[in-house]
């Protein structure tokens, strides 16, 4: 309904178009009718009615989309009053669907919008087999018109800041996911013996196996948070174990098995900034995502800081600086991340039929000297204005004008 | 997915914890000591007579080095295309757009290649908060008492922190390793050369002063909040006072002994003897401070005492108060983007820096993080563009003093690093690009003429003691 109440129709002309799906494209046209893309390319015909936005000289893409966020979860990171990602008191809460947390009215929404990032990944923030992520688009009044796809997976941890949840030892992590996934699937075959207490007692409460029911059928991806490769390594023993339909993330040493992984159609996400060496990740190195995407590794980039998920595209920048092709770093901030969670059919590319999250960039968007001109998100333009533009126009001339 | 950085930092009560032009006369800048100088103890040991922990830092022996044909950026407000440099003896000998060849001179051919000094990070936790990052590597906050200024980084200081080498391959050539913001005055900050070492000894900046840790705002009360206070801002201002009215009482009693040596010398106390240097204008306060009006309590609090404050780290609001930084003479170190994490960081804008500088303060770019060390160009990059595209006219000459110069002088040693200008002290990096490009990478790096980095050359990629055996060795993959 709000989209039919703000149709309109919108060329963007004259720009580099970077379709991601394809080549791209010079002086070309991209056409947005009721927020979706209706054409792309040189030889579109503007409608009268069209307003347009003139991009020669400009480079134009779809929006940019993050994975590594808890962005609407969070507002002010150490004031728990403002943080709705983590479900205490059960480290497993696969029924824990982070949606109803999302705070439409977060100032980090703007913030990040405007620098050119228009869908993101809400993610549980902390504990083991934490709940289900959730995707938005970082415009909406509500969160059901922020939702893009809810559940997108469901997220357990398999790094060592999990290793309680087992008992102290990564092993002890690994034979409890089995439990809790046979367990599932056992209840899902007696749920009347359940009802009726004739079962002994399941590895976890009845909502939580249920809603890893959908895991279990491959419908629902397990999004594992694993980066040392012995880890990576039993996600993908756990995952042939119980015909899983796995994302990678974090994946620090995962360029160790980068071969492996493309061989089991495991896609990664991947900050390409993590280079910090730790026990959990001894191998961590910048060239992580190069050699993964080289490999056939289908890649995401994300910037896992929620209030500076705007810095995606200089993780995406730096990835192509140690290895990227610079298209794969596009794609892998673009198309890929729209793929993995399952919306690759909507987003994601400059495509006829798309939602039309569009972004007009002054130059390569991966580069500081470029500015953001204008984001559209849905086939609405967004106005460039944040809190901190608001501050920054109080403050330019002191003494402030209250 | 996990927690950023940030707030991690924020957690342990690290740092980000929860974390020129007229005003440059006004600040006492005495000159540091040349970089042949022995650690200077004249001032340092008024209560001993023996050195203290003195640096043993050595210049690396090693070939002039006459880098030709690279874009040459000073830091003096020079660009110089298709220009040379001459590194001899550890000192710059020569920059422009001829410069002489010397016999016997390891030629670097900068076609296509930036150099520039250099970078400094004036906030930095390297070393004390070493990976991997275990509780038996924190040694970043002496959190037992909220006052320790008897406390010294370089005591925590691990040489063979792996982190440092990603450090210095990102271009640092000097830092300032400061205790943590957990404390009120959290202890003495360490002014190392970056470089493969033994001992924090042969790091120690040979000739610098000490920088003093103080913290303000959220940190202190959380930390100290249940265990016996300061819980308010007012009790942190309480906390700063009753310490430095000791420290005065104390050094009173130490000059006069001093004058004479009559007698037996007052009682030795680390803690006053900390900041009776600070009361003589001979340590250099490093103050966290994130908020704008905790900043004017600071400088009231400095005035009450009679000490500079010479750089506010983090303040994340030095805008709003740009003009009065400017006044005072005190430099601002501030991230390009870094807010959200705690309270009083969420008013960080990206103009910072650049309002800083128009306003006549002087603004530089700090990491406090081993992440953001690698990169204190690109983060230089994004204040400055972002300045930019504001309306704020910023150069590069100025945003490359950001991470060069300017902290040069927030540690007092920028008559010996910080320009590329003859008589300096050889601290190079020659960059495969622009460094304010995302794409730019530092390809060599020398410190004190010594290359202690070379993208291209495994004999030049230091590695420490920990990454040996245990962490893939670079290019094993291929």
């Amino acid at each position: 309904m709000i989209a039919l109440l703000l149709a309109q129709t919108i060329a963007i002309t004259g720009g580099t178009v970077y379709p991601v799906s394809g080549p791209k494209l010079e002086n070309a046209t991209v056409l947005i009718r009721d927020g979706r893309i209706t054409a792309v390319g040189a030889a579109v015909t503007v409608p009268d009615d069209a307003t347009r936005i003139d991009a020669r000289g400009k480079w134009v893409t779809p929006g940019l989309i993050d994975g590594g966020t808890q962005l609407g979860l969070t507002e002010i990171s150490a004031v728990n009053a403002t943080n709705e990602g983590a479900l205490r008191g059960s480290d497993v809460a696969a029924a824990f669907n982070v949606a109803e947390g999302i705070n439409p009215a977060s100032t980090l929404i703007p913030v990040t919008r405007i620098e050119g990032v228009t869908t993101t990944l809400a993610a549980p923030a902390s504990g083991w087999l934490s709940g289900q992520a959730v995707l938005i688009d970082l415009d909406g009044a509500t969160i059901e018109q922020m939702l893009i796809r809810s559940p997108v997976g469901i997220v357990v941890d398999l790094s060592e800041g999990s290793k309680s949840a087992g008992g102290g030892s990564r092993a002890g992590v690994a034979q409890r996911l089995r439990r809790v996934f046979s367990d599932a699937l056992e209840y899902s075959r007696r749920r009347a013996e359940y009802t009726r207490a004739q079962m002994q007692q399941l590895a976890a409460p009845a909502a939580d196996l249920e809603a890893l029911l959908p895991v279990l059928r491959g419908q629902l991806p397990l999004i594992a948070f694993a980066n040392r490769k012995s880890d990576i390594e039993t996600a993908l023993r756990i995952g042939r174990e119980f015909k899983l339909k796995l994302i990678l993330a974090g994946a620090q040493e995962a360029w160790m098995i980068a071969p492996q992984l493309a061989a089991a159609g495991v896609p990664a996400l991947v900050q390409p900034l993590d280079n910090i060496p730790s026990y959990d990740a001894l191998g961590v190195r910048y060239e992580n995502a190069a050699v993964l995407a080289k490999a056939g590794v289908k890649v995401a980039l994300l910037e896992t800081d929620t209030h500076n998920a705007r810095d995606l595209r200089q993780q995406a920048g730096n990835a192509a600086s140690y290895g990227m092709t610079w298209d794969q770093a596009l794609r892998a901030v673009t198309l890929s991340p729209a793929e993995i969670f399952g919306v690759g059919d909507r987003y994601g590319s400059l495509d006829v039929g798309k939602v039309a999250n569009v972004v007009v960039w002054s130059g390569d968007p991966f580069e500081f000297t470029t500015a953001v001109e204008h984001v559209f998100i849905r086939g609405k333009e967004i106005p460039l204005r944040s809190r901190q533009t608001e501050l920054f126009e109080r403050y330019k001339k002191l003494p402030p004008q209250y | 997915m996990r927690p950023p950085l940030s707030l991690l930092l924020a957690l342990t009560g690290a740092c980000a914890s929860a974390s020129k032009g007229t005003s440059a006369a006004q600040a006492p800048a005495p000159a540091a000591a040349p970089p042949s100088a022995p650690a200077a103890a004249k001032s340092e040991s008024t209560s001993v007579e023996r050195p203290q922990y003195p640096s043993t830092y050595t210049r690396h022996p090693n070939p002039p080095v006459l880098i030709r044909n690279a874009t040459i950026m000073t830091a003096t407000g020079q660009e110089i295309p298709n220009g040379s440099i001459l590194l001899k003896d550890g000192r710059i000998v020569a920059v422009g757009a001829k410069v002489d060849a010397l016999a016997g001179a390891v030629v670097v051919d900068g076609s296509g290649k930036y150099v520039t000094p250099g970078l400094i990070d004036d906030h930095s936790h390297l070393g004390v908060y070493a990976a991997p990052g275990t509780d038996a590597e924190s040694d970043g906050n002496e959190a037992t008492t909220p006052v320790t200024a008897e406390v010294w980084a370089e005591h925590s200081f691990w040489p063979q922190d792996p982190q440092i080498p990603l450090a210095i391959a990102g271009g640092i050539t000097t830092i300032q390793a400061l205790p943590g913001s957990a404390n009120l005055i959290g202890g003495r900050s360490a002014i190392l050369k970056l470089i493969p070492a033994r001992t924090v000894q042969e790091m120690k900046f040979p000739g610098a002063r000490y920088g003093l840790k103080m913290a303000c705002g959220e940190n202190p009360k959380r930390v100290y909040g249940r265990k016996g206070g300061p819980s308010t801002r007012m009790g942190n201002m309480a906390g700063y006072r009753a310490a430095f009215i000791q420290a005065e009482a104390y050094r009173r009693r130490w000059d006069a002994w001093n004058k004479d040596h009559k007698g037996d010398p007052p009682e030795r106390n680390l803690r006053s003897e900390s900041l009776a240097e600070v009361l003589r204008g001979n340590m250099y306060v490093q103050n966290h401070c994130y908020r704008a009006d905790e900043m004017a309590q600071m400088l009231d609090l400095a005035h009450e005492f009679g000490f500079k404050i010479r750089s506010f780290h983090h303040a994340v609001e030095a805008y709003k108060i740009a003009d009065l930084l400017a006044r005072e003479g005190t430099s601002v170190s501030v991230w390009a983007d870094w807010w959200g994490f705690k309270e009083e960081a969420m008013d960080g804008i990206h103009e910072n820096a650049a309002l800083n500088q128009v306003a006549g303060g002087r603004p530089l770019i700090h990491s406090d993080s081993p992440s953001g060390i690698q990169r204190l160009n690109q983060e230089a990059a994004k204040a400055m563009y972002y300045g930019q595209r504001s309306g704020i006219p910023v150069t590069r000459d100025q945003a490359l003093r950001w991470i060069t110069a300017n902290p040069a002088w927030a540690l007092g040693l920028d008559s010996v690093v910080g320009t590329l200008e003859p008589g300096k002290m050889a601290d190079v990096v020659v960059w495969s690009g622009d460094p304010f490009s995302v794409y730019g990478k530092a390809v060599q790096v020398y410190n004190d003429g010594w290359l202690v980095y070379d993208r291209n050359d495994p004999a030049h990629q230091p590695r420490t003691d920990f990454e040996l055996g245990q962490t893939p060795a670079p290019g094993s993959d291929r």
